[in-house]
């Protein structure tokens, strides 16, 4: 292997009580893609971000072509060749593509340079194969094209590394061998690259060697990615072999949750067309479609946020007079959001507002109509225990937790109180193996309690996985529901573009 | 009514709305680059105050109106630094801080002045700026006499909005505003200083700020009195929302308001003796409330205004 470009020596970050990371060392050298594995909260970012200059660490050294060198900031990274592409793109929505690369560059005499900028934009381009309208405003962009801009930012300014930070979460498939033959390409005209995922197919496919964290530890390096299997890197990550939640047989007792002729108006995206499905006691029922065929509609509906134009809804045999939130809470029903940052927490209040927030003004919590806080913390701290929610502890800030995290706080507060019917959208969106392992099982776990759950998600395997019957949506209408035995990925997805109505009528 | 359109269409209309238009417009532009970094200033008004106070002292101790200006635009710099202490390194509440930095410029200045001309029943004046006609330009008819014969920090103002619209729009300095207002982490990863860009934004924008107290003691008015900014701060606050955070449009609203300001005291002047004066005294203000009603919503203010910066927060 050739000299390195960059190396990190016994890197060590703590926040709080939290270890981020731990004696961290690695390399990259020219014209290498170094794949950086862990789970959520394993430290990749956190290693990252101090890489970059955004933390300080609290021990290790940072060499850059075999010489030390302070990273302070930012600008001392960019200096050092250092370049980032953040998950979460740093662009401003409302200026032009080109005015986000000329950020930070001085022009001659006091005035933008944009002649030089386009030329260099240009040759960018031609280079890598990467192009952009300078003048369009950032806002008209896709993802995949902010993306495109990010990367072309850091090597606008230079960089001979690139980081990138899950840049495949926000790509659709295309995209996604698009960006690969970029980066293979700036790969062989001798940039480093490190890729940060939790995808292991991804990374067994781009990166050249790979590094795993776990626990803010370097748990593992893998010299050659492609030559190993993914259930080996799993275990590397997991730090035990990950094997599939088994789904016992059960036997589904009476109906939960019933939905006759439902239909709604009013609604941003698809309303409801005469619904009527089930789900009984013990028993997952998954429901599949192309998002934006009324799937959220529905959500809204079961947890009582959109009252329906017509229809009936019945919970273990009581009708649903009302559809107020707390009313469906009242009559035993569980709630996991699909935007958990949105509807599901408040993310600038501590961790342990959101935990009790839907039960704030029943006994649990509150007495004679004051909180009772004792009782608050304790609940929070024995969830927090019980689910091995990672944070510093119940009074953090909920939008400082990663995402499985605050998953698992979501699943903590829904699950604690038994529900007989719980509602889930996309529940394991965003997380990574060993984090949406934990959720199936949870759910597998109330299934065999006798709870009816609904799965309405995007990912056909993990329906099939977990589910006992699947129901498909298509513009707003149940098109058909099959017994997942007799479902399979090509029959459901005939059945998502709307040909077919086969299937039971549920 | 016949008399009040009359009266619209003469010089010395649309003189009066020129000069209305001038401390505005210097506010409505400091307002702005503050704005545009991300830093709401309510300091303002009495910024604004505190400047027209010094400024006034020092021309009047000196004699000379220039350096009264200069010690305005410094006092207002300062104002500014010490707004920007507060919201842009210390991160506090722009609204609060704003609002203290308003009471306490504006005891300072009542405070200083009392210390240093006492209670007089007639308040001093000074000889103010007078005005300056330009060669040729001011003998082109109506606009001439209008525009062209005005104090030179009128001609300062008509100059300062196609410079600030370069300054924005055409530097580095420029673009780093724009974005530490619309991204501070994506100036900050691009090696952009938010703090330094925020200090020396919402400082540029004290010191205009100290240019609109300048001109209303030492060419408008001639004398300091306690209501002598009289809610033109404020108002500056609403034009820049109006002016949609660009300088042209914001010198544009100013002009707007001085319209509507300088035809109620045409009013006021005029044969509707029969109506209360005050009822004209109040249509600027409806006239703020409603275009800023029309306007706001279509407005999209700088994404990281009211934000404060901190690095290591996710």
């Amino acid at each position: 292997m050739s000299a390195s470009l960059i190396e990190m020596r016994g890197i060590t970050k703590s926040f709080g009580a939290v270890k981020a990371n731990e004696g961290v060392d690695l390399s990259v050298a020219p014209g290498e893609i170094l794949g950086l594995l862990g789970e959520n909260g394993a430290g990749k970012t956190t290693l990252m971000n101090v890489l970059f200059g955004a933390y300080a660490p609290d021990a290790g050294e940072i060499l850059v072509e075999g010489r030390p060198v302070a990273i302070h900031n930012s600008a001392d990274a960019l200096a050092a060749g250092i370049g980032m592409v953040h998950q979460h793109f740093h662009l401003a929505p409302r200026l032009t593509v080109l005015e986000n690369l000329l950020i930070g560059i001085a022009g001659k005499s006091g005035r933008i340079d944009r002649a030089r900028g386009l030329a260099r934009l240009t040759e960018i381009s031609r280079q890598y194969g990467l192009s952009l309208d300078p003048n369009l405003p950032v806002s008209a962009l896709s993802v995949g094209e902010q993306q495109r801009l990010e990367i072309i930012k850091a090597l606008f300014r230079g960089a001979k590394l690139l980081i990138l930070d899950e840049p495949t979460a926000v790509l659709a498939p295309s995209e996604v061998d698009g960006l690969f033959a970029a980066l293979r390409s700036m790969a062989a005209q001798g940039l480093g690259i490190i890729f940060i995922s939790h995808k292991l197919n991804e990374v067994r496919a781009l990166t050249h060697r790979c590094v795993v964290l776990r626990h803010g530890k370097v748990a593992g390096r893998v010299d050659h990615p492609a030559g190993t299997t993914s259930a080996e890197m799993a275990t590397l990550m997991c730090g035990h072999e990950i094997v599939p939640p088994v789904k016992e047989a059960s036997t589904p007792g009476a109906s939960v949750l019933t939905l006759d002729g439902i239909s709604t108006s009013g609604h941003a995206g698809t309303p409801l067309r005469d619904v009527s499905l089930f789900v009984r006691a013990g028993e997952i029922l998954g429901i599949a479609g192309v998002s934006g065929n009324g799937q959220r509609a529905l959500a809204d509906v079961i947890s009582g946020m959109l009252p329906p134009r017509s229809g009936t809804m019945t919970i273990a045999g009581k009708k649903v007079a009302q559809f107020s939130p707390r009313e469906l809470q009242a009559l035993g029903l569980g709630r996991i959001p699909e935007d958990r940052m949105t509807t599901g927490l408040v993310t600038n209040l501590p961790l342990v507002d959101s935990m009790v927030l839907p039960r704030i003004g029943t006994e649990a919590f509150s007495r004679k109509g004051l909180l009772n806080p004792a009782a608050i913390r304790a609940f929070a701290e024995a969830q927090i225990e019980a689910y091995d929610i990672r944070c510093p502890g119940p009074m953090v800030r909920a939008g400082a937790l990663s995402g499985g995290n605050l998953q698992k706080a979501l699943l903590a507060r829904e699950l604690a109180f038994d529900p007989k019917v719980l509602i889930v959208s996309q529940p394991t969106r965003g997380l990574d193996i060993g984090a949406a392992r934990f959720i199936h099982e949870k759910f597998l776990a109330m299934r065999a309690k006798g709870c009816g759950i609904i799965v309405i998600g995007e990912d056909l395997e993990e329906l099939l996985m977990l589910s006992d019957r699947i129901a498909v949506m298509y513009e707003g209408r149940i098109a058909g529901t099959l017994p997942s035995a007799d479902a399979t990925v090509a029959r459901l997805g005939l059945m998502m573009t709307g040909a077919g109505h086969t299937g039971e009528a549920a | 009514m016949s008399a009040v359109f009359e009266q619209i269409f003469q010089v010395g209309f649309l003189a009066a709305i020129i000069r209305i238009a001038t401390p505005l417009a210097f506010a409505t532009l400091g307002e702005m680059f503050s704005e545009r970094a991300g830093v709401l200033n309510l300091g303002i008004e009495g910024i604004m105050l505190l400047s027209a106070m010094a400024g006034f002292t020092a021309a009047s101790l000196s004699g000379s109106l220039w350096l009264g200006v200069l010690v305005a635009v410094l006092v207002g710099a300062l104002m500014g630094a010490l707004h920007a202490l507060f919201t842009v390194a210390l991160g506090l509440s722009q609204h609060v801080c704003g609002i203290g930095v308003t009471l306490f410029c504006s005891g300072l200045a009542y405070f200083l002045y009392r210390l240093i001309f006492g209670q007089q029943s007639v308040p001093p004046s000074i000889g103010g700026f007078k005005p300056v006609p330009i060669p040729l330009l001011a003998d082109i008819p109506i606009l001439g006499p209008a525009v062209f014969n005005q104090f030179t920090l009128v001609y300062l103002a008509i100059i300062a909005v196609p410079l600030a619209a370069f300054v924005l729009y055409r530097t580095p300095w420029g673009l780093s505003v724009r974005m530490v207002g619309e991204n501070p982490r994506a100036a900050d990863s691009a090696g952009v200083s938010v703090i330094a860009t925020r200090f020396q934004a919402v400082i540029l924008g004290g010191a205009l700020m100290g240019l609109a107290g300048a001109f209303l003691t030492m060419a408008q008015f001639n004398a300091f009195t306690f209501g002598v900014v009289s809610g033109r701060g404020w108002v500056a606050i609403a034009l820049v929302v109006f002016g949609r955070w660009d300088p042209w449009r914001s010198a544009g609203a100013a002009l707007l308001f001085a319209f509507v300001d300088a035809l109620q005291l045409r009013m006021q002047a005029s044969g509707l003796g029969h109506i209360p004066y005050e009822a004209f005294l109040m249509l600027p203000f409806i006239f703020t409330i409603v275009a800023m009603a029309i306007m706001s919503r279509n407005a999209v203010a700088p994404s990281a205004l009211l934000k404060p910066f901190r690095r290591e927060e996710r």
